[in-house]
């Protein structure tokens, strides 16, 4: 693709478009533009993951408009700022559409963020692109998921675990709140169709922000000496992560012993441990910075130029965003228009390359593809991928191992539903 | 180093005659290592260790260090001076292409240190031999027991020598051909041992042996496990005393502004952000022009978070709260502003993601006594928090400056009659409950996230802290952390840390319904005033 094998001269002139872009929208705002709505925390507890998320849009919208633009016009970024409360979400989503008349927004990355603004997508007829991995369990017309589904993520995290490092017993550890419920949940009953005993699973949560892990880590050890194999599958969350593994390699629990497998856990996370001590726990995820590919190696590029910082790491959501963007302007220009109704019904079946060499396409339940990297950590911080599906695996809206989601299916070309219900033939459960 | 190379040799000989082959397996197994495949590497390794050849342990070693370098069926050894020798031969070689370093992953890893453990069970260092003796111990891998064997024969050093056969135990109990006899004894040897492992060994014997080491086996399984149920308790009250360290050290600042000089603090958690911040730069720093000194960056530290957090501290007594006092309910909506304040601020400037305080050396690990495992982060922090306790105590009643923030808090207007200049001890006394929350900043940047929202965690559970054990108390404080501290981790195995919470907080609520004024309420004249 010809916008990712960006010269070192364009670089340069991207960088200085970047110093110029506050004076530039001003100029660019005179004549039409199409504008694009940005809706992540730059405050309070979840600005530490989703700042980057906002300059990464930042980046991929100045780079469109370096390219002519879209259908023709200009795009604008309208940056707004939720402060991680999730009411204020709602408010601020409403305040993009129905205000600034936004095209679409990309925004959100808790589930219960997402959850609070879906009503406003709804009502207002606009376009939600959710850039992380989440529990599932919900297809809605309005929002595209670029994020992993828990079929894209957990699944093959644990068949891994169980297959390379014959794993045999599992703490399924998480922060309280929906999406490690949720997905503890789908991992349970997935676990026990695979035979393990019930005995064999332990199940922990922990509130947000959890610091004391003494307790837990030495149960976790316990658990782990039964003469079986065990692992732990992290769906903890956010800051709590950082005294989690630092007990961990206090208390010497050695990934040779008991691996940790996290799902929220990147290269942005890792930047604020030491990571010596941590050497070969796992991450799952559908992205690493450190894949071999000429597409990445010139996205990694153009960040660092783009936040002048030479030590910036790029990790999954911010590929799914990449993906999300390039998929809505290519199913635009086929449109086009910026017309919700017509880009909804253009995106499904769109197909753009990933960042890990393949091509991801929007589904009709309005997931994409994604491939599926284990990486183990390394000293610097990086992740050695030790596992890569051979192809993409379609992401799942609803789960095939819960009891009243397994006869679900979400098909928003042919069907025009979120959740038809394939024994009872009907729409809505 | 000669007589490790004879060591070497002699079990080079042992496995070569075992193996009954002279033919060589080492050169054979070394271009495995360049298939770049997991499985490859982990056969060669088992084969390199098992070849008795004299270069396996550096091959072996250099794996682990990610020295060696594989490419087109050739295998090199990165040497420290950067310079190349062929792994097969040691022999230094120039340009030699295109090298990858061979990948490695879990299983690997533990291919190589079980490779390792039996390659240095003869190793004339004590440690390197007892280190050795515990990877086999982990690794229960049978073709070490030859080895083994003669390891014990030759070990004068007690510790060793019981590590040895706790190893020789395992690998027995684990081989499924081993003479019943020899298992009975090595049940015997677990049971004196006692620990978690020897449990995990011994329940896995009972399933499936003759009935007479199942039962002998389990009764040992079942007397370890009384031993630590005892020992399980112990440790819940050392985790307990550990987080209440932890509570002490954030509230104990909060003590003085909020407990003493009555000024309900919401910034108090940025104070210790503040510390904590202090601490990064301060690595930082010492990272970039001394990396010698690392191991002693905290201690550079305390005294200048307590500076930075203290000068904050008057800087906001002079600008906010002195135009304030006696107004409690502004009092806490004008700090609560300024925490935000401060939180976006530091966000601005450092970045909103985490930023990495290193652990020095001296504080990784852990200490064990009995079946009890102290970490030494944790022991530092609980010794660090009764010190600062100490000198608190310390100066509120035997400095001047103690006397007259005691003396202004009891009766301002007498104070200011006797010559005190109050406004100037207000400052102070609020700088000092500052740079204290400054201090406990460093401490706790070792074991939590240094980020903006580092205070954000602490606030509720000081103010908890305070209330709880009577405003006005640094005893009280003391017994307040302690008391939640152990409470918490009492009920955390049973209730869950969630609900664990929960109960703890419906518990408090209770208690300040009954006793409003916490645990040690000031009597007298002060309270009214």
């Amino acid at each position: 693709m010809s916008m990712l094998k960006m010269t070192r001269r364009s670089l340069i002139a991207l960088a200085s478009a970047a110093l110029m872009s506050g004076t530039m929208t001003q100029v660019v705002q005179a004549q039409e533009t199409i504008k694009v709505g940005i809706l992540h925390s730059l405050s309070g507890t979840m600005a530490i993951s989703e700042t980057t998320l906002k300059d990464v849009m930042l980046m991929l919208i100045e780079e469109q408009n370096k390219k002519g633009g879209l259908l023709g016009k200009k795009l604008e970024a309208v940056v707004v700022d939720p402060a991680s409360d999730w009411p204020l979400f709602a408010e601020k989503a409403r305040q993009l559409i129905s205000q600034d008349k936004v095209a679409a927004v990309f925004g959100c990355w808790t589930s219960v963020s997402r959850k609070s603004v879906l009503p406003v997508f709804k009502e207002l007829n606009s376009i939600l692109f959710y850039p992380v991995q989440y529990e599932g369990e919900e297809s809605e017309r309005n929002v595209f998921y670029t994020g992993a589904a828990p079929n894209q993520q957990a699944i093959p995290a644990v068949d891994y675990l169980a297959k390379e490092e014959k794993v045999e017993r599992w703490v399924l550890a998480g922060t309280d709140y929906v999406y490690p419920r949720t997905t503890n949940k789908i991992l349970e009953a997935y676990l026990k169709s695979k035979g393990v005993k019930d005995e064999d699973i332990m199940i922990n949560y922990t509130p947000f922000g959890h610091s004391d892990w003494q307790t837990i880590v030495a149960d976790i050890k316990k658990f782990g000496l039964a003469g079986k194999k065990t692992a732990v599958v992290s769906t903890i969350n956010g800051d709590a992560n950082v005294p989690f593994y630092k007990e961990l390699a206090n208390q010497g629990v050695r990934a040779t012993d008991i691996p940790v497998i996290a799902f929220s856990v990147g290269e942005e996370e890792l930047a604020g441990i030491d990571t010596k001590p941590l050497v070969g726990h796992l991450a799952a995820w559908n992205y690493f910075q450190s894949v071999d590919t000429p597409d990445n190696k010139a996205f990694i590029d153009k960040w660092k130029a783009f936040t002048k910082n030479d030590k910036r790491v790029t990790n999954d959501p911010m590929e799914a965003h990449v993906i999300g963007f390039n998929m809505w302007v290519k199913a635009v220009e086929g449109a086009g228009t910026v017309d919700p109704d017509k880009v909804i019904d253009a995106i499904v079946g769109v197909k753009v390359p990933n960042l890990t060499g393949g091509m991801s396409e929007m589904l009709p339940n309005h997931h994409i593809t994604k491939p599926v990297l284990i990486g183990e950590i390394k000293e610097d911080g990086q992740f050695d991928t030790v596992s890569q599906t051979d192809s993409l695996v379609p992401g799942d809206a609803w789960s095939k191992y819960l009891e009243g989601s397994k006869d679900l299916i979400a098909d928003w070309k042919t069907l025009k539903c979120g959740n038809y219900n394939t024994v009872t033939k009907k729409c809505g459960a | 180093m000669t007589s490790l190379r004879i060591l070497l040799r002699a079990i080079a000989l042992l496995t070569a005659m075992a193996a009954g082959a002279m033919a060589g397996p080492f050169e054979e197994a070394l271009p495995k290592f360049s298939a770049d495949s997991y499985s490859d590497t982990e056969a060669a390794i088992s084969a390199v260790a098992g070849s008795g050849h004299e270069r396996a342990l550096t091959v072996v070693e250099a794996l682990r260090d990610g020295r060696l370098l594989a490419g087109a069926g050739q295998v090199y050894i990165r040497e420290a001076s950067n310079g190349m020798i062929d792994a097969a031969t040691g022999e230094i070689v120039g340009g030699a292409g295109n090298l990858k370093p061979v990948r490695v992953n879990n299983r690997v890893r533990r291919a190589i240190e079980a490779a390792l453990g039996n390659l240095t069970l003869l190793s004339s260092d004590t440690r390197t031999r007892f280190n050795a003796a515990q990877a086999v111990f982990r690794s229960r891998d049978a073709s070490a027991l030859p080895v083994l064997e003669r390891a014990i024969a030759q070990e004068s050093d007690l510790r060793v020598r019981g590590a040895l056969e706790s190893a020789r135990a395992a690998v027995i109990l684990n081989k499924p051909d081993a003479p019943a006899v020899e298992k009975k004894i090595a049940v015997e040897i677990l049971s004196r041992r006692g620990d978690q492992d020897s449990l995990a060994l011994l329940s896995n014997v009972s399933a499936s042996s003759a009935p007479d080491l199942a039962k002998a086996a389990s009764d040992a399984a079942e007397g370890i496990r009384t031993r630590l149920a005892l020992w399980n308790a112990l440790q819940n009250v050392w985790y307990g005393v550990s987080l209440g360290s932890v509570l002490l050290l954030a509230a104990i600042g909060l003590a003085i502004t909020f407990g003493t000089m009555g000024v309900i603090n919401m910034a108090h958690g940025e104070m210790v952000m503040i510390g904590a911040y202090t601490t990064f730069m301060v690595q930082e720093v010492i990272r970039l022009h001394a990396p010698g000194l690392f191991d002693a960056s905290l201690f550079i530290a305390l005294p200048l978070a307590f500076l930075t957090a203290g000068a904050v501290g008057v800087l906001v007594e002079r600008c906010v709260i002195r135009f304030l006092y006696g107004r409690p309910l502004e009092t806490l909506l004008a700090t609560w502003g300024l925490s935000l304040i401060l939180q976006q601020a530091v966000r601005t400037v450092f970045g909103p993601t985490n930023r990495e305080v290193g652990t020095p050396g001296w504080m990784r690990g852990a200490l064990e006594i009995g079946g009890l495992s102290l970490t030494y982060n944790r022991l530092a922090i609980v010794v660090f928090a009764f010190s600062v306790f100490a000198i608190l105590l310390l100066v509120m009643r035997y400095t001047s400056l103690g006397l007259y923030v005691r003396a202004v808090t009891q009766n301002r207007r007498m104070a200011g009659s006797m010559g005190i200049r109050t406004n100037r001890i207000d400052a102070l006394a609020f700088g000092l409950g500052s740079g204290v929350a400054g201090i406990a900043g460093v401490a706790l940047s070792q074991i939590d996230n240094v980020s903006p929202n580092l205070g954000q965690g602490y606030i509720i559970d000081s103010f908890m802290v305070v209330v709880f054990g009577g405003v006005g108390n640094l005893w009280g404080t003391l017994i307040g952390a302690m008391t939640l501290g152990v409470a918490n981790k009492m009920l955390e195995p049973y209730a869950g840390a969630v609900l664990g919470k929960i109960v703890l907080l419906i518990t408090i609520i209770i208690f300040i319904q009954r006793r409003p004024r916490g645990l040690f309420a000031l009597k007298g004249r002060a309270v009214e005033a």
